[in-house]
């Protein structure tokens, strides 16, 4: 009994306690860092929108996307993502990977898939194509594919907009980002950023 | 460079970083939970809110402070959560029911920040801030103060089991600490493209001439103190994977490395507060061993890419981005399991089986290496008491620990310690393996399905928050089963820990004698190490090898 009257005076103070917290940590910290973050760098704070030139915006009606999300792409003019696992593909609603275990024969079964398209849809071995274009992603929302797999469409990209597999090789370059400081992560291109490119080329 | 050079050489750059700030935030933390000075803001609080802050409280007295100021928090999450539909700022998402919003309560007061839910489909943003952020901060608040409690009550004498007043300790962690840090670096991960805003979820017309939502949040506020407390919560469901929570390599090294910043340095601070830094330094020392081995270990593993499905893609990135790569990707798994945070940037499941084993077995260690904020120093603690004990019994001399006597009563408050999780952990594997509904949630029979149920448990009750998320979780029995595990494996063994600090503050200093066992030299690291190891080994082998061991085996 004694305990039980002494946790009830405890909690009061406790409720006190967070009271304050909820002030300051859940409502003034979070409006602060907003406010900074909207006058400072809105663009960023705002999602890292693009136009269809690839200016940056922070107005959604003239965003074809966030530069830093990789969006449903199937023209046969443009690169291609990797898979998805994220709603019916890029749904940053319901973002996600596939959680298949590394033996799953359903994960087995569907990397088989993927292989067997795009090795007809770029005229290429099974065994030329990378890791990254037949599994998905952790988000289902990777804006990325590896230089590997970008290299490997080059030739269908060139082909499909007249234009030189050199140039299109150009635009790739520009649109690929080494490890960060040199060491961090992995070299990655830019699918949304190479896409506007390109189209912009063929124009 | 090779990708293996380049693994190494992030890895050396996380090091040097910490070795760096480890010291310096030590000292400073040493001085925050001890000092008797308030600054005038604290005061000013400290009276509006009506504690007392200069008192010196009994173990007993604190630790009420603690179950009192807790359970508060779990009523608040469960009421905003159930209620958010009629609060502003939801986006319109209904409530939450009432097992989904007990363990969600329950999941953020206990630092553990297990998901059942789907941020971006179910959490507005009002429960994110006013809810799941203040948790954020005041949990890892609490898990700091315990081990301040601890290192103080192993540093008095005599003084009758008083270990300090834990509002000035939660009120100085979160002040003093956590806020400025996380408000800086919210302000780099901006710099870096996370996005902050208020803004409803809106609709863009893609290159490809489809739609895609955009969706919105305060998440740099939020991500930094995910991490900095080792909480681990995603603002969405892809946590630390989405591009919005972790939008590039340099942010996702940041991220690595709050994580980390906070446990090794509250090691240092400890040997500060006992006045012998170089008990600190053993602690550091054992943490920095374990952790280094597992983040190697996981990193060889992703890199070399076991299993079926894996070497038909030709090499393991089904569940990694782009961006981070195997390593960065392992590197990141590691470090959220060897502390109690369980954000992802990568999704576990898909890891290769010796690469998600060593998650689970991060975990099971107790996640001491170098463990959640507070919680990884006073776990490692109790492995040190063990130690001297095991130590003690072999050379048949009473054991001692920092000039304190181990006695049975001490022994006893350490081997409930230590069995406290295992058991939850086990008890909880069996249940849920057991019961149709818990069967009903794994996605996968076999070894596999058995990891994400253990996996699901080991997380839980240890308060880490990461899954083999193909598991779906969001029903009533998975939500009470893992919200209990989470309550008990967190307020357990801190009232255990407490009684401990109590009984210590209680006892006299003794000086060491010629059969003193030295707690600070590369032996006792060596025999730390070995215990943390064997202790987990005994518990835990049986469970690991009907899952991830059979798994990479076959």
């Amino acid at each position: 009994m004694k305990d039980i009257y002494a946790l009830y005076r405890h909690s009061l103070a406790g409720l006190r306690v967070m009271i304050g917290a909820i002030l300051l940590l859940g409502v003034a910290y979070p409006l602060l860092v907003t406010g900074i973050s909207q006058v400072s760098m809105p663009w960023h704070a705002n999602g890292s929108l693009i136009t269809s030139t690839g200016a940056h915006t922070t107005s959604s009606s003239h965003a074809v996307g966030s530069q830093l999300l990789g969006q449903v792409d199937d023209n046969p003019k443009l690169f291609f993502n990797r898979p998805s696992a994220a709603g019916d593909g890029y749904d940053p609603t319901s973002s996600y990977g596939s959680n298949l275990g590394p033996n799953d024969p359903r994960l087995v079964k569907a990397i088989k898939a993927v292989q067997r398209t795009i090795a007809a849809r770029e005229g290429v071995p099974v065994s030329a194509i990378p890791a990254d274009a037949v599994t998905s992603s952790g988000s289902g929302l990777d804006p990325a594919i590896s230089p590997a797999y970008a290299d490997l469409q080059v030739a269908r990209v060139a082909k499909t907009n007249g234009l030189s597999e050199a140039t299109v090789r150009r635009l790739v370059a520009q649109n690929t980002h080494g490890r960060a400081l040199g060491v961090l992560g992995a070299a990655y291109v830019n699918v949304l950023t190479l896409n506007i490119a390109v189209e912009h080329a063929a124009d | 460079m090779s990708a293996t050079t380049a693994a190494v050489l992030e890895l050396l750059l996380l090091v040097a970083a910490l070795a760096v700030s480890t010291p310096l935030l030590g000292r400073y933390l040493a001085h925050v939970y001890t000092s008797p000075r308030h600054l005038k803001v604290e005061r000013a609080a400290y009276r509006i809110m009506r504690v007392d802050p200069d008192a010196d409280q009994h173990w007993r007295s604190y630790a009420m402070s603690v179950l009192g100021f807790s359970m508060v928090g779990l009523l608040i999450v469960y009421a905003v959560a159930r209620l958010q539909l009629h609060l502003p700022q939801s986006l319109g998402f209904a409530g939450f029911g009432p097992a989904g919003a007990w363990n969600t309560a329950v999941s953020f007061v206990s630092n553990t920040n297990w998901q059942w839910y789907s941020g971006e489909a179910a959490a507005g943003y009002l429960l994110q801030a006013t809810g799941l952020t203040v948790q954020n901060f005041v949990s890892a608040a609490v898990g700091m103060a315990v081990a301040a409690a601890l290192a103080r009550g192993l540093a008095r004498s005599r003084n009758g089991g008083r270990l300090g007043n834990f509002w000035t300790d939660l009120v100085r962690g979160t002040v003093r600490v956590l806020l400025p840090i996380a408000f800086v670096t919210a302000l780099v991960f901006v710099a870096g493209g996370m996005i902050e805003n208020w803004n409803a979820f809106h609709t863009v017309t893609t290159l490809g001439g489809g739609h895609q939502t955009i969706t919105g949040g305060p998440v740099a506020s939020q991500e930094s103190i995910k991490l900095l407390g080792t909480n681990g919560g995603g603002f969405y469901n892809a946590n630390s994977a989405h591009p919005f929570e972790n939008p590039n390599a340099f942010i996702n090294l940041v991220q690595v490395y709050l994580i980390l910043l906070v446990p090794f340095a509250m090691a240092w601070a400890f040997g500060l507060i006992v006045k012998d830094k170089r008990q600190g330094g053993a602690i550091v020392a054992t943490m920095a061993v374990l952790a280094t081995a597992a983040v190697s270990f996981m990193t060889w593993a992703e890199m070399s890419g076991a299993g079926t499905a894996t070497r038909l893609a030709g090499a393991a990135m089904e569940g990694k981005e782009t961006r981070f790569g195997e390593a960065a990707s392992a590197m990141f798994g590691s470090a959220t399991t060897l502390t109690s945070t369980g954000a992802v940037n990568s999704m576990h499941e898909s890891f290769t089986a010796p690469g998600g084993g060593i998650a689970m077995f991060n975990m099971m260690l107790g996640e001491v290496a170098p463990g959640g904020v507070g919680s990884g120093l006073y776990g490692m603690l109790m492995l040190a008491i063990v130690t001297v004990f095991l130590c003690g019994l072999m050379v048949g001399r009473t054991p001692e620990y920092l000039g304190k006597k181990i006695g049975q009563h001490e022994i006893v408050l350490v081997a409930l310690y230590i069995l406290t999780t295992p058991t939850l952990v086990l008890l909880g594997a069996a249940v849920a393996v057991t019961a149709s509904s818990g069967l009903a949630g794994l996605s996968v029979g076999g070894p596999h399905g058995l990891s994400e149920a253990l996996y699901a448990v080991t997380s839980a009750a240890n308060n880490n928050g990461s899954a083999f998320a193909g598991i779906t979780s969001g029903t009533t029995f998975w939500n009470t089963l893992l919200g209990l595990l989470m309550l008990l494996g967190r307020f357990l063994p801190i009232v255990f820990v407490l009684a401990l600090a109590g009984r210590f503050a209680t006892a006299r200093h003794q000086p060491a004698g010629a059969g003193t066992l030295p707690t600070h030299r590369p032996l006792f690291v060596a025999l730390l190490t070995g215990v943390a190891l064997v202790v987990v080994g005994l518990t835990y082998v049986p469970a690991l090898a009907l899952g991830p061991i059979a798994e990479s085996l076959s």
